[in-house]
């Protein structure tokens, strides 16, 4: 302890206050602020700088989040639209499938119609033939073979008529 | 005997410490000779002295010869008195100045006769009149010359920020380690609000102790950190940054400590009281002792070489030195965290806002 105190200079002591503390105030003039504060305004960049990176991600998703509605949306639509679609095409073929059936049975009635006429006139015609084929029948038959005449055709004519009746 | 001188020198060179004398190494010396002389010679070391001579040799007709150059001597005695330490000649002469005679008897000025004559007391302390000596020595000169190094690379750090906000060059060192002190002493000791204020002190402080320690293990054979006056002066500056920044709340909690009966808080008072003034003397006295002990054991170690004069010695001490001086550079670097670190803790005891929760 005695040679610490004998060591003591008030000397150096002196100088060294006095540099120490001017070299402090010189470097917080001229180093220390102005280092800080660039540090300070880097360091405040960098967090606004990562904010709107934060933000723009958001966004991002918020964007993301309207297309894919929007996707949705459309997709809905078009399922609506194709399924009209389908109910449109199959009405028409139901329709379609009708009148030519209406069509088709309108016909086919005429046809009947027709075929019913004509096979009457046809059976009519027949009679008509038949009736003279048995006359010329008959009458050759009569002039050959039978007397009686008027008798005769009477038979003839009242087979045929059981004939055609049945 | 050329052996031993070779071997010696490349350990010195390798040691990259100057400051034994080769003249030594032409003596033939008894053992005693040369563990006084060594001893001597660290306690010489660790002293400031009033010329920057960075190695001492004895020509061969026995005349010192001194490697360095003078600083001026500024005594206070009666008027200021001002010339070069080259009039002292290594304090083998008297310096007449205006009629006044000085002389350096252990590398203190004091005032002589013309003879220079030093009448020492029972104590062998000397009774000659000590003018106060206000001197460029060598430490206020390494003091100065680190300042206007710290000066030069920070201010120009500070204007490469003006052009670009990222770091360049040293700077890219240099701004970790202002952002540690920040982040990791400052602000979680002292407060986000109030650390700005301390920083300037904070980082010159770190960065003085860091530099000037570092200098001290170099060959230019500088210890300006084991004088008690700068650790003194440090301590005192955060003494009083301490005490001339603290608010009510600190003031309050040393005079009367809230939460106690009143017989304790009277009894508290004086302990508390005590213990501001025994924080910066810790800091001063740790600061101090740290660099002193580094400085006396690397010392010792490397004057081994000269007291084993045989193989071994010389290996085991350049081993034993060279690890230790890795020590020291740890050392170097701790102890300049160790004062920010504490001055930046009481700094926060005095900024401290009030808690209700003691």
């Amino acid at each position: 302890m005695e040679k610490l105190i004998n060591e003591f200079s008030i000397g150096l002591f002196f100088w060294q206050l006095v540099l120490f503390i001017g070299l402090v105030l010189l470097l917080r003039k001229f180093a220390w602020k102005p280092i800080l504060d660039a540090v300070e305004k880097r360091e405040g960049g960098i967090k606004d700088a990562l904010d709107a990176a934060e933000k723009a991600k958001l966004d991002m998703t918020n964007l993301q989040a309207d297309n894919e509605k929007l996707l949705k949306e459309a997709r809905a639509e078009r399922e609506a639209m194709l399924k009209e679609a389908r109910d449109i095409k199959n009405k028409m073929i139901e329709d379609a499938k009708g009148e030519a059936q209406e069509q088709a049975n309108k016909m086919i009635e005429q046809a009947q119609a027709a075929i019913e006429s004509e096979k009457k006139s046809a059976m009519a015609e027949l009679k008509n033939h038949v009736a003279g084929l048995s006359l010329e029948i008959a009458e050759k038959v009569v002039r050959t073979e039978l007397s009686n005449k008027d008798k005769q055709l009477e038979l003839v004519e009242s087979m045929l008529a059981e004939k055609t009746s049945k | 005997m050329q052996n031993i001188i070779s071997r010696k020198t490349i350990c010195l060179l390798f040691l990259m410490v100057t400051t034994f004398s080769f003249a030594k190494e032409e003596k033939h010396e008894g053992e005693g000779d040369i563990k006084t002389e060594i001893k001597e010679y660290i306690s010489h070391h660790l002293l400031d002295s009033h010329d920057f001579s960075l190695f001492s040799y004895t020509t061969d007709s026995g005349e010192h010869k001194y490697i360095g150059f003078p600083l001026p001597v500024i005594l206070w005695d009666n008027g200021l008195k001002v010339f070069s330490s080259s009039q002292f000649h290594h304090g083998e002469s008297v310096a007449e100045v205006d009629g006044d005679y000085y002389t350096l008897y252990h590398n203190k000025v004091y005032k002589t006769d013309a003879e220079g004559t030093i009448t020492l007391d029972d104590h062998h302390h000397p009774t000659n009149v000590k003018p106060i000596d206000f001197s460029v020595t060598k430490n206020v000169f390494t003091i100065f010359l680190v300042g206007l190094l710290m000066f030069f690379v920070f201010s120009r750090m500070a204007k490469k920020y003006k052009t670009n906000s990222l770091p360049k060059g040293i700077g890219r060192g240099l701004e970790p380690i202002i952002l540690y002190i920040r982040d990791d002493i400052a602000v979680p000791n002292i407060g986000e609000k109030k650390y700005k204020k301390y920083m300037p002190y904070l980082l010159t402080v770190f960065f003085f102790i860091w530099i000037i320690n570092l200098l001290g293990l170099t060959p230019l054979g500088v210890n300006v950190t084991n004088n008690i006056a700068v650790t003194l002066a440090l301590a005192l500056i955060t003494y009083f940054l301490t005490t001339f920044t603290a608010n009510k709340n600190y003031w309050g909690h040393i005079f009367w400590m809230p939460g106690v009966p009143w017989p304790m808080k009277i009894i508290l008072a004086p302990i508390e009281l005590l213990g501001t003034i025994i924080k910066p003397f810790s800091l001063m006295i740790r600061l101090y002792a740290n660099i002193t002990a580094g400085h006396i054991v690397l010392m010792s170690i490397i004057g081994l070489m000269f007291i084993f004069k045989n193989w071994i010695g010389s290996p085991l001490s350049f081993g034993l030195a060279f690890a230790l001086s890795l020590l020291e550079l740890l050392v170097a670097a701790l102890q300049a965290y160790i004062f920010t670190m504490l001055s930046a803790l009481y700094f926060g005891m005095a900024v401290e806002e009030h808690h209700d929760d003691h």
